[in-house]
């Protein structure tokens, strides 16, 4: 139902769409799939754990990372994150041209992270330290890939949005799909927390 | 009516005051931890502990000031349901690290 395009559905659709329960169920229902994910980030993280000193004479994270650059990739995350709830205010006042502008500028700063993490990845296995190199590097892929992977879905989930508020407006379905596409992004800036904690401030000290 | 549509669900209900504050707090407790490792001006067991409470610190913010996540009853079920959600995280990573850091010692 949540599907269908706004303009096709019957007047009984666009209320039950519309009904405040079935928004807080669809809410909560993809907030339970944040939590899934979040036990899908934690098995990653213990994998780190284990693995993330055994560099089998392969360089170390104190050799690889730079931090001036993880924190330039963690301010664009976090603009974007701020941006993003921005976007929310707007959508609250219903200002389709601020939703409009916001999303764009939100957009930009992800993909700015994500092109940030596709070249810091580009220059490690240029370097030969590939994935394949030691266990500490195919966990490090394998953690900050998932993340980067789940970022490049929800740039593509939001350029769609883009194109649904120009093109149908701020109908209740549009609203509540930018609602669960927002609590996404700020997940992914809280996934990052971790990331940038856990595996480059630490990993080079 | 729309208002009423938003207000309804426990993860979304930000005002500009509470983006901004969030933002200030998320900036704060980004410099420190990178600030601590930069400098190297603590000790590596102290850096740790620095960095993991900005960490966790930071997530709170984003949960309360981001996700609106708190304990009002429209964010209940959001809330037990990452209570539930941490708890099964708690035993997954400590579980991992307490049993392979005792494997190692033992093979050792």
């Amino acid at each position: 139902m949540m599907t269908t395009d706004a303009s096709t559905i019957s007047i009984a659709h666009i209320e039950e769409a519309a009904h405040p329960d079935t928004v807080a169920m669809q809410t909560f229902g993809f907030w339970l799939y944040l939590m899934s994910d979040l036990i899908l980030f934690a098995t990653l993280f213990a994998t780190y754990a284990v693995l993330g000193h055994n560099y089998a004479g392969g360089p170390t994270g104190k050799e690889l990372f730079e931090l001036p650059y993880v924190l330039g990739e963690t301010l664009l995350l976090l603009f974007s994150s701020v941006s993003c709830g921005l976007v929310m205010l707007a959508v609250h006042n219903e200002i389709q041209k601020r939703v409009l502008i916001g999303l764009v500028v939100t957009f930009l700063l992800g993909l700015g992270f994500v092109s940030m993490e596709i070249l810091e990845f580009r220059s490690l296995i240029a370097q030969g330290y590939g994935p394949d190199r030691s266990a500490f590097l195919s966990s490090y892929f394998t953690l900050v890939g998932t993340h980067g992977a789940h970022v490049t879905f929800g740039l593509i989930w939001m350029a769609v949005m883009i194109g649904q508020v120009a093109v149908k407006g701020l109908t209740y379905p549009v609203q509540s799909r930018l609602m669960r596409l927002s609590m996404f992004w700020h997940f992914l800036d809280i996934v990052w927390i971790g990331i940038f904690s856990v595996v480059y401030l630490m990993g080079v000290m | 009516m729309s208002q009423a549509l938003i207000e309804s669900t426990g993860a979304s209900r930000g005002t500009l005051k509470s983006y901004l504050t969030g933002f200030v707090l998320s900036l704060i407790l980004t410099a420190i931890p990178f600030a601590l490792v930069m400098s190297g001006a603590w000790s590596a067991s102290a850096a740790i502990a620095g960095i993991l409470s900005a960490g966790i610190l930071q997530i709170l913010v984003h949960l309360y000031y981001f996700l609106h996540l708190d304990t009002s009853s429209a964010a209940r079920w959001n809330m037990l349901a990452m209570i539930f959600t941490v708890l099964i995280m708690v035993l997954f990573v400590g579980g991992t690290i307490w049993i392979m850091y005792n494997l190692y010692h033992r093979m050792m």
